[in-house]
């Protein structure tokens, strides 16, 4: 199997599962019926993604596991998304704010993962863009509305953004299958991202009339699987099944 | 706050070129973007829809039912407007 | 207008709907015909949005991507089917904001099926299966009745739901046909949710108080015992065929009505659950009320937000 291959769809994918849990604990309790539903969607394309991706990375793994095995049977070290996704849902400023930040991140991802060699990753990015792109147009409009709202939505606004930005470095950090992806040809090197993330959100946040965050300080350890304390308890919901129930089909 | 409610829209889709947009519904939103939006969540998740309207349910005038004698019965007696009105011999062709 | 007037405008209405022709919003109609539906339309509209949570409970533990995303489109398809049922009640002159008030001060009524805990993944499938049946089987008879933005909301409710039933009875397929287990969970899910599945299509036609005028209407096509006992004929065959045993031990073939006797169905539950002493009433409306109320800072700046683009957009233009 190849190993880096393997590792690098995990560390697409997780990012699209976490952030799509994080989405799907939403559905039934949103601020409006309508928001509700454009929520639920967003969680529904995730899923969606991450179900091609965990379905590549079993072939390539081809040692019997399942989509499902893969997303639900590791510990909680080997998970290698971004901190930022795990983030919990606060207030609806925060699950917003979280969003728009990876949302960002994630279609400037994609429109380069769309050039890959590998055919199926190239699918797949291909894919994602339209329903990401989208994703990032509902929130960025939501940070709009909430940044240049009341008075009370543009502090709770603020107030997300600025507990969520020192998650966003971590975005661009490279791993050691990102390095060998890159050299190849399949992978997308994300230090390059980086200038063109930090304008796109910046013109948002602006436009918004919120403040740019000045701190240069930023977490990381996603990528290696050392996460946020948040994770541990969204695990336990997404795999109690597969935990309490072992080896059986659903 | 609190008492500003998101206004109702009305929602028109077109399911496929060719077609007209349809009323399909309504919903809440806070603005003309956010009832696109909404639209497209609402009524188009499966794939019903190449091309949305929305307007305000507030801007549509709708006749009243009760002049509905005066508005559309007169138009009920016209036969001459529908071809079958007109007599022509069966050797006349493609009219 | 003269007593007498209305009495003859009654009669047209009363011959219109028995022509099956439908009334339009706008249409005159009799007060009672407007409040009535309001009632029922609003009530359903209720059900479906409380409807999401028992199901919501387990997004997040769904055994696995497959059926998380099934179950995702689901509950997503009940807020939809709430928001068409609000629309079409406004079509009769109330807000849906009036008509959260009425739901969130427990004035309003929903499916009391909501007020039963999912305790298990198999509540899942026991939900679709049975929950989502019996409410077909009220709801096609709806697409057909008197107030056109009603039967319009109901064909695509319909349409939307066919999945639904297929999903849950799917979800307990597997789970009667898996391991000890997994059967013993369908089967414990089934025993809870029987009983609640046959009360949720109303009380007996002896106390039943609405369903004369509901008739003429077309807001009921049969009668509550009629549809249960379509209901438990179409189910007991599913049960069969995937291994599962119906929790009614007078539960009997009748070879002279081609019908099945039931046993007696505990209507003090029933009664005590619909006046809000089930064993998640509280907690349901605790959720509502708790998702509008954590939301409303949410709606005012949308609103604020939407004011403030609109006066920059006349600025502009002047």
């Amino acid at each position: 199997m190849n190993n880096n291959l393997y590792k690098y769809i995990l560390g697409i994918a997780d990012n699209s599962l976490i952030l799509g849990q994080r989405m799907g604990e939403l559905t039934g309790h949103g601020p409006s019926l309508e928001t509700d539903i454009a929520c639920t969607n967003i969680s529904l394309d995730l899923f969606g993604q991450v179900r091609s991706y965990y379905q590549y990375a079993a072939k390539i793994a081809g040692d019997g596991r399942t989509e499902d095995d893969i997303a639900m049977l590791r510990k909680e070290r080997e998970y290698v998304n971004v901190l930022l996704v795990e983030q919990p849902n606060t207030d609806f400023a925060h699950t917003m704010a979280r969003q728009f930040l990876f949302d960002v991140y994630h279609l400037l991802f994609l429109q380069e993962l769309e050039k890959s060699k590998d055919l199926n990753l190239s699918a797949i990015a291909k894919k994602s863009i339209k329903e990401v792109s989208y994703h990032q147009r509902f929130s960025s409009d939501w940070i709009k509305r909430l940044g240049d709202g009341t008075e009370e939505s543009h502090q709770k606004m603020q107030d997300a953004i600025d507990d969520l930005w020192t998650y966003t470095d971590e975005l661009f950090h490279q791993t050691e299958a990102d390095k060998a992806m890159v050299k190849e040809g399949i992978g997308v090197d994300v230090t390059k991202l980086k200038d063109n993330y930090y304008q796109i959100v910046n013109s948002v946040l602006e436009e918004s009339t919120l403040s740019i965050p000045k701190s240069k300080y930023f977490q990381k350890g996603g990528k290696q699987g050392i996460h946020t304390e948040h994770l541990g308890y969204l695990l336990s919901d997404l795999q109690y099944m597969q935990r309490t129930y072992p080896n059986m089909e659903w | 706050m609190g008492t500003k409610n998101w206004p109702l829209w009305e929602i028109f889709v077109r399911s496929k070129n060719g077609l007209e947009h349809r009323h399909f519904g309504s919903l809440h939103a806070a603005d003309a973007e956010m009832a696109l939006e909404n639209a497209r969540d609402v009524y188009t998740r499966r794939n019903e829809g190449v091309s949305i309207w929305v307007v305000e349910s507030k801007h549509i005038t709708a006749s009243n039912p009760e002049h509905n004698g005066e508005l559309f019965e007169p138009a009920q007696d016209k036969v001459y407007r529908h071809p079958t009105f007109y007599d022509l011999p069966d050797e006349v062709k493609h009219m | 207008m003269s007593e007498e007037q209305i009495k003859n405008l009654e009669k047209q209405f009363e011959e219109r709907i028995a022509r099956d022709e439908k009334i339009e919003p706008k249409d005159w109609m009799p007060e009672k015909y407007r409040q009535t539906h309001i009632r029922q339309m609003s009530q359903h509209a209720h059900s479906e949005v409380v409807g999401m949570l028992p199901e919501g409970n387990w997004i997040t533990r769904a055994p696995s991507l497959r059926r998380k995303v099934a179950l995702l489109a689901k509950v997503q398809d009940e807020a939809g089917h709430g928001l068409y049922l609000y629309s079409a009640t406004e079509t009769l002159g109330v807000s849906r904001d009036e008509l959260y008030d009425q739901l969130h001060s427990g004035k309003a009524k929903y499916s009391s099926i909501f007020n039963y805990p999912t305790i298990t993944w198999a509540d899942m499938g026991a939900i679709g299966w049975l929950v989502d049946g019996a409410a077909i089987i009220n709801q096609v008879p709806l697409c057909n009745t008197s107030y056109g933005p009603y039967a319009r909301a109901m064909i695509r409710v319909c349409k939307e739901e066919s999945f639904h039933q297929r999903q849950g009875y799917e979800i307990m397929m597997k789970l009667a046909n898996g391991t000890p287990e997994q059967k013993e969970m369908a089967q414990d899910a089934l025993n809870r949710w029987w009983w609640p599945s046959l009360m949720m299509l109303g009380p007996t036609d002896a106390e039943s108080v609405h369903t004369e005028q509901s008739m003429k209407w077309k807001l009921k096509r049969k009668s509550n015992d009629d549809l249960r006992q379509q209901f438990i004929d179409q189910t007991v065959p599913q049960a069969d065929l995937i291994g599962l045993t119906i929790p009614d031990p007078d539960l009997k073939w009748n070879e002279e009505r081609a019908s099945y006797d039931f046993g007696e169905i505990d209507w003090d539950e029933f009664w005590q659950v619909v006046k809000g002493h089930g064993p998640c009433n509280k907690e349901r409306m605790r959720a509502r009320v708790g998702a509008w109320e954590r939301g409303e800072w949410v709606r005012d700046a949308a609103m604020a937000y939407a004011e403030k683009q609109q006066e920059r957009k006349e600025k502009q233009a002047v």
